[in-house]
C-alpha cells in the first residue's frame, strides 16, 4: 500500500500509456473490450487524480500548498527528471479525467466505429495531457506536448473525409512549426541558464545579469509564442475554428482542454519566472498577454456572431474562453492579485466543461437537418462504403423520450453557463474575475474597464449567437424529431451535472481556487517544495549510518 | 567555427521558413524538414562549441569540466530529432491523403481562382 502511495504521482502517465499500448494489440473487432478498457483507465485516472488533489490540498486548514514530487531514477533535484504535483496540476488532472469519461461514453454511440484505433489514440492523448500537467522541467513539457499533439492529429483525422484531412493539414503544419519554436525557446533558455528544471530556473532568473537576461527573455518569449499558438491567441488562431469544427464530436469535446494546456503552461511558467518576485524581469510579457487576450476575445466574439453553424460557434467560444484567460494571465503578471486569478481558474473549469458539453450536443441537435447525414456521407466517402451501418450489430440502446425537451434544456444550460448568466457557474467565475480586477489598484484603470466591457459584451454575443441557433433548431423547424440515444445524452447530462455541482459547491471550489492562485504567486513555495524532494538513496544512506 | 555554424543555421532556417510559406504541400514539408535541421543544429550549439572533447567523464568524477563537451544538448537533440522525424512522417501521410481526396497538392485543398 505504501508503495502504491509512493508511486501514485506517475500513475496518471503510466495508466493511459499501458491501456493504450494494450489496445494496440487487438484488432478493431474487439471494440467493446477496448471501450471497457478505456473506461476503466479513465475511471482509474479520475480516482488517482482526486486522490492527488486531496494530497495537494495540504494538510493544514489554511490551505498550505503541499508539493508532491516524484524523482525518476532517484537523481538529485536539478539534474534528473522530476514530476511535480501542486494544486494547479492536480486541478487540471481532475478536469482532464472528468472530460475524458463523457467523451468515451459518447464515442460508444457510434463514433468509435468510424475509423481505427480511436480508443488507443484517446489514451495516448490523455497520457500526453497528464504528462504536460505533471512535468517539472521544460524539455519533458515539450515531449509530452508532442505525445499529446501526435495523438490529437490521429484523433482529428478519425473518420476521415475531405474536410477533416484539409483541416488536419493546416493543424499539423501550424503545430509542427510551433513545436520548432518551442525547441528554439527551450534551447536558448538552456544555453543561458544551464538548466531546464522549472524550480531551478525560478531561482536563477531573479539574480540573472543584464546580458544573460536579454537572451533569457528572448528564449522565454519564443517559448511563450509556442504556447500562444496552442492556446489559440489571435493572430495565431486562424487554424482553430476549422479544426475544431471538423473534429469528430467526442474528440472536439476533448480538444476543449487542449487549448487550456497552452494556458496552463503560460500561467505556470510566467508566474514562476516573471512573477512579482522575478527581480529585473518581473512582469515580463504581461502587456503582450493582455493585448493578445483582448484581441483574441474580440476576434472570438466577432467570429461567433458571424458563424452560421453551431460547430463554428463552439470553436469561437473556445477562443473567447482562451482570450479571457490570457488577458487575466497578463493582468496577473502586472500585479492583479490572487483574487482575480482565482476567479479565472474557476472560470477555466466551468468553461471547459460547458464547451465540452456543447461540442457533444452539436451533432444530436443538427441531426434532423441533415448534419449527421453529411458527416456520415463524408465518412462513407472516405472508406468507400455505401451505408454507414458497417458493424453488423446495429446500435442498441433506447432513444430518449421527449428528445427535444431534453436537448433543449441541455442546450439552454450550456448557453447559460457559457454566456455567464446567473445562476450557473459561468456567472460566478466571471463575477469573481471582474470583482478582483476592479478591486486591484495595481492595474491601470482603462485596461481594467476595457476588460470588463469586453467580457460582458462577449457574454452578450454568446447569448445572441446561441439563442439564434436555439430558436432555429427548437422552435422554427418543423421537421421530425431526431432519434437520440441515451448513450449520447448521458455524457452531456453528466458534464452539465458537473457544471451544476461546481455551482452548488461554489464556495468550496472557490476556496480551492483561491489557495491555488495564492500559491501561484509564491514561486518560492514551488521551488522549495521541489528542492526538498526526498531522495531514496539519501534515506537509505541515513538508515545505514544509524 | 562559430561563424560557419551560425551561417548554416541561418540559411537552413531562412530557406525553411520561405518554403513553409509556399502554397504546395511538398514545399511545406521540405520547409519543415529544413527548419527542423536548423533547430536541431541550434539546440546542439547551445552546449557551446568544443572540438574533440568527449561528453562523458571518466569514472571518479569531475576532473576539468572545460575539457568536456556538454552532454545534455546532445541528449536533447537526439530526442528532438526522433520526435520531429516521427511527426514529419505523420504529416507526409496526411499530405498524401489530402492529395488523394482533393486531387490537388495545394495546401488549401483547392487551386486559387484566377
Amino acid at each position: 500500500m505504501n508503495l502504491v502511495a509512493q508511486h501514485l504521482i506517475i500513475a496518471p502517465i503510466v495508466i493511459p500509456f499501458f491501456a493504450g499500448a494494450l489496445m494496440l494489440l487487438y484488432d478493431e473487432r474487439q471494440r467493446r473490450a477496448k471501450l471497457g478498457l478505456g473506461l476503466a483507465s479513465a475511471l482509474a485516472l479520475l480516482i488517482v487524480a482526486v486522490e492527488l488533489l486531496n494530497r495537494a490540498k495540504g494538510s493544514t486548514l489554511t490551505g498550505n500548498n503541499d508539493i508532491g514530487l516524484y524523482l525518476l531514477g532517484d537523481w538529485a533535484v536539478p539534474f534528473g527528471i522530476v514530476l511535480v504535483i501542486d494544486r494547479l496540476s492536480a486541478l487540471m488532472l481532475v478536469l482532464t479525467a472528468l472530460l475524458a469519461i463523457p467523451a468515451l461514453i459518447y464515442s460508444a454511440a457510434g463514433w468509435h466505429r468510424q475509423g481505427q484505433h480511436f480508443h488507443a489514440l484517446l489514451q495516448f492523448l490523455l497520457m500526453g495531457l497528464n504528462g504536460a500537467f505533471l512535468t517539472g522541467d521544460l524539455f519533458n513539457l515539450f515531449v509530452f506536448f508532442e505525445v499529446m499533439l501526435a495523438a490529437s492529429y490521429g484523433l482529428l483525422l478519425h473518420g476521415g473525409g475531405q474536410l477533416r484531412v484539409r483541416a488536419g493539414l493546416h493543424y499539423i503544419a501550424v503545430n509542427l512549426a510551433a513545436s520548432l519554436l518551442f525547441l528554439i525557446g527551450v534551447s536558448l533558455i538552456y544555453g543561458v541558464a544551464g538548466t531546464l528544471n522549472m524550480a531551478h530556473l525560478s531561482q536563477i532568473v531573479p539574480a540573472m545579469g543584464e546580458a544573460d537576461l536579454a537572451m533569457f527573455q528572448a528564449g522565454a518569449a519564443l517559448l511563450g509564442l509556442a504556447f500562444l499558438v496552442k492556446a489559440g491567441a489571435w493572430p495565431l488562431c486562424f487554424w482553430l475554428p476549422t479544426t475544431y469544427m471538423a473534429a469528430p464530436a467526442p474528440v472536439a469535446a476533448m480538444f476543449a482542454i487542449l487549448t487550456k494546456v497552452g494556458i496552463y503552461a503560460l500561467l505556470r511558467l510566467s508566474l514562476l519566472l516573471f512573477g512579482p518576485d522575478g527581480g529585473a524581469s518581473a512582469g515580463f510579457g504581461g502587456p503582450v498577454l493582455i493585448g493578445a487576450g483582448f484581441a483574441t476575445l474580440a476576434f472570438g466574439m466577432l467570429g461567433l456572431l458571424a458563424s452560421q453553424g453551431l460547430g463554428r460557434m463552439a470553436a469561437n467560444l473556445v477562443l473567447i474562453s482562451s482570450g479571457t484567460l490570457l488577458a487575466v494571465n497578463g493582468f496577473a503578471l502586472s500585479g492583479g492579485g490572487p483574487n482575480m486569478l482565482a476567479g479565472a481558474l474557476y472560470y477555466l473549469v466551468s468553461s471547459t466543461l460547458a464547451t465540452g458539453a456543447l461540442f457533444l450536443l452539436i451533432e444530436p441537435m443538427s441531426r434532423e437537418e441533415g448534419g449527421i447525414a453529411a458527416i456520415l456521407a463524408l465518412t462513407a466517402d472516405a472508406y468507400g462504403i455505401d451505408d454507414f451501418e458497417d458493424d453488423g450489430a446495429p446500435e442498441v440502446g433506447f432513444a430518449v423520450p421527449g428528445t427535444l425537451a431534453v436537448l433543449g434544456l441541455s442546450f439552454g444550460a450550456c448557453l447559460v453557463a457559457l454566456a455567464g448568466l446567473p445562476p450557473l457557474s459561468g456567472f460566478i467565475g466571471k463575477l469573481a474575475m471582474l470583482a478582483g480586477i476592479i478591486d486591484s489598484s495595481a492595474l491601470p484603470r482603462p485596461l481594467a474597464y476595457g476588460f470588463l466591457v469586453l467580457l460582458l459584451v462577449s457574454g452578450l454575443a454568446t447569448l445572441i449567437g446561441l439563442i439564434r441557433v436555439g430558436i432555429q433548431t427548437f422552435w422554427v423547424s418543423e421537421s421530425v424529431v431526431p432519434r437520440v440515444l441515451a448513450l449520447e445524452i448521458a455524457p452531456i447530462m453528466a458534464l452539465l451535472g458537473l457544471v451544476l455541482l461546481l455551482t452548488l459547491q461554489g464556495q468550496a471550489a472557490m476556496r480551492y481556487m483561491d489557495a491555488t492562485a495564492r500559491s501561484l504567486y509564491r514561486p518560492d513555495i514551488y521551488a522549495d517544495g521541489v528542492y526538498a524532494a526526498p531522495r531514496k538513496a539519501d534515506a537509505q544512506a541515513q538508515e545505514s549510518t544509524q | 567555427m562559430e561563424i560557419i555554424l551560425s551561417t548554416a543555421i541561418g540559411i537552413l532556417a531562412a530557406s525553411g521558413i520561405w518554403l513553409l510559406l509556399r502554397p504546395r504541400t511538398f514545399q511545406v514539408i521540405v520547409g519543415l524538414c529544413l527548419l527542423s535541421y536548423a533547430v536541431n543544429l541550434f539546440i546542439f550549439s547551445m552546449g557551446r562549441l568544443t572540438l574533440s572533447a568527449a561528453p562523458i567523464m571518466p569514472k571518479g568524477g569531475f576532473i576539468d569540466s572545460t575539457a568536456y563537451a556538454d552532454p545534455l544538448p546532445q541528449a536533447l537533440v537526439l530526442t528532438a530529432i526522433v520526435i520531429s522525424f516521427a511527426t514529419t512522417a505523420l504529416f507526409l501521410v496526411v499530405m498524401i491523403a489530402a492529395r488523394g481526396l482533393t486531387g490537388t497538392d495545394h495546401v488549401d485543398g483547392r487551386e486559387r481562382d484566377g
